[in-house]
């Protein structure tokens, strides 16, 4: 075991990893937070999606000791200070981009992610970002939609399919 | 996965060094060795990470075209090759999902040599040369097969020099689950003559379309190919496609490609 330290959410943290440790594995069982989920562990789902230097990676394939050091940010970090929700959480609550909710961490990490380099993406860009994000109850409109909406745009016209 | 020790040098010859031992492994993003590790398809005993190795990492123009050190990440490559080798960069901006893209390295990708990997295309299209901690590969001679290269062990691409085209276009056929090429063509337009490259057909990995390279050095237009056959023979065959198929979007997906040839 090695000790690793790192800033999630603002907070320096460390703790002990192996080689294997994933950063989700880091995240989840040892810092517990259990906000970012483990979906298909095959860097398919997107689910455990995080934030590394305000990159989104998939915190599954990647390995805790590879990024000591590094600024990460977890869907625990995306309310507003006073724990009120965030414009991007907001929507997704307004606009009910979620069904069960397993993927919505990772939705609107990426989606963040997305907004912070273009903040006015049209629908394509957004489907287009959120290639790596799956969503099995298949709400993808909403979840767009909610995106979208953050964005400020006007999303009245986009049918509820 | 199998545990094993993990080290993060800072320079090459650092790392050089923690891979001279036995059983260890070189990791650039992991984006493939990671899934691989946890079927336990690869277990090395130690992990030698490349990711914090400053001077394999960017793009820039120099000597022979544009320098691309081997731990850049696609997502970089996409963003600072644009206004240089647009067709790379939009090949780069294509790989996988964004994600992926902030991890996955060029280098990792051509070490890796994958049969349906998009770089591949690219830097044979390309005549680009494979730059190592001890030497310099021409494309030509560095893919030989199948996830197999020119590389020794322990050997580490330390960046890949792309000479410049007039003009060049990628057009990749996505498997859409995975968004490997199902099939890619990369057609590059030199002073000297096109190259045309293609992955994810081939038993045998990357290879060039040496039939399509003559024609469209005679003529650089999509009707030049319409009249080539492609051979099926050593072409791969899965539930996505057949043979037939694969070898049919060769010829679609060249003419395409130097339809949005710029």
């Amino acid at each position: 075991m090695t000790k690793v330290s790192m800033t999630v959410n603002g907070r320096t943290v460390s703790g002990e990893a192996e080689g294997r440790t994933l950063l989700v594995q880091f995240l989840r069982e040892g810092l517990g937070l259990t906000g970012t989920h483990v979906g298909c562990d095959t860097s398919q789902c997107g689910a455990c999606v995080v934030h590394v230097n305000g990159q989104m990676v998939k915190s599954c394939t990647v390995f805790a000791q590879d990024v000591a050091g590094a600024d990460v940010r977890t869907i625990e970090g995306m309310a507003n200070a006073d724990g009120s929700l965030s414009v991007l959480q907001q929507a997704f609550q307004d606009h009910h981009g979620l069904q069960c909710g397993y993927c919505t961490p990772g939705m609107v990490m990426s989606a963040a992610a997305l907004l912070k380099d273009n903040p006015k993406p049209t629908e394509v860009e957004v489907r287009h970002h959120l290639e790596g994000n799956i969503c099995r109850c298949t709400g993808y409109h909403n979840i767009v939609k909610a995106v979208l909406a953050a964005s400020g745009q006007d999303v009245s016209k986009i049918a509820a399919e | 996965m199998h545990n094993f020790d993990f080290v993060k040098p800072s320079t090459i010859a650092e790392a050089v060094s923690a891979l001279s031992h036995e059983g260890a492994q070189a990791l650039s993003g992991g984006q493939t060795l990671i899934p691989t590790m946890k079927q336990r398809l690869a277990a090395p005993g130690t992990l030698v990470s490349l990711t914090g190795i400053a001077e394999m990492q960017g793009v820039c123009l120099g000597d022979g075209g544009l320098h691309i050190g081997a731990a850049t990440p696609h997502a970089v490559v996409a963003r600072e090759a644009k206004a240089h080798y647009p067709a790379l960069a939009s090949l780069a901006a294509g790989i996988g999902d964004p994600a992926v893209r902030n991890r996955g390295t060029i280098g990792g990708s051509l070490a890796n040599n994958d049969p349906a990997a998009c770089y591949p295309s690219a830097v044979l299209a390309s005549g680009a040369t494979i730059v190592t901690n001890t030497r310099t590969i021409g494309a030509d001679d560095y893919f030989q097969g199948m996830f197999t290269t020119a590389l020794h062990d322990g050997e580490i691409i330390t960046s890949v020099v792309f000479p410049i085209p007039e003009k060049a276009a990628y057009v990749k056929f996505d498997q859409p689950a995975s968004r490997f090429a199902l099939t890619g063509v990369f057609v590059a337009k030199y002073a000297g003559g096109v190259r045309v490259a293609v992955t994810g057909a081939s038993q045998d990995g990357v290879f060039r379309w040496r039939e399509a390279e003559a024609a469209l050095t005679a003529n650089f237009s999509p009707a030049a190919v319409s009249g080539l056959t492609v051979d099926s023979r050593h072409m791969i065959a899965d539930l996505h496609g057949t043979p037939a198929y694969r070898a049919n979007l060769v010829k679609v997906l060249t003419g395409r490609a130097v339809a949005a040839a710029s």
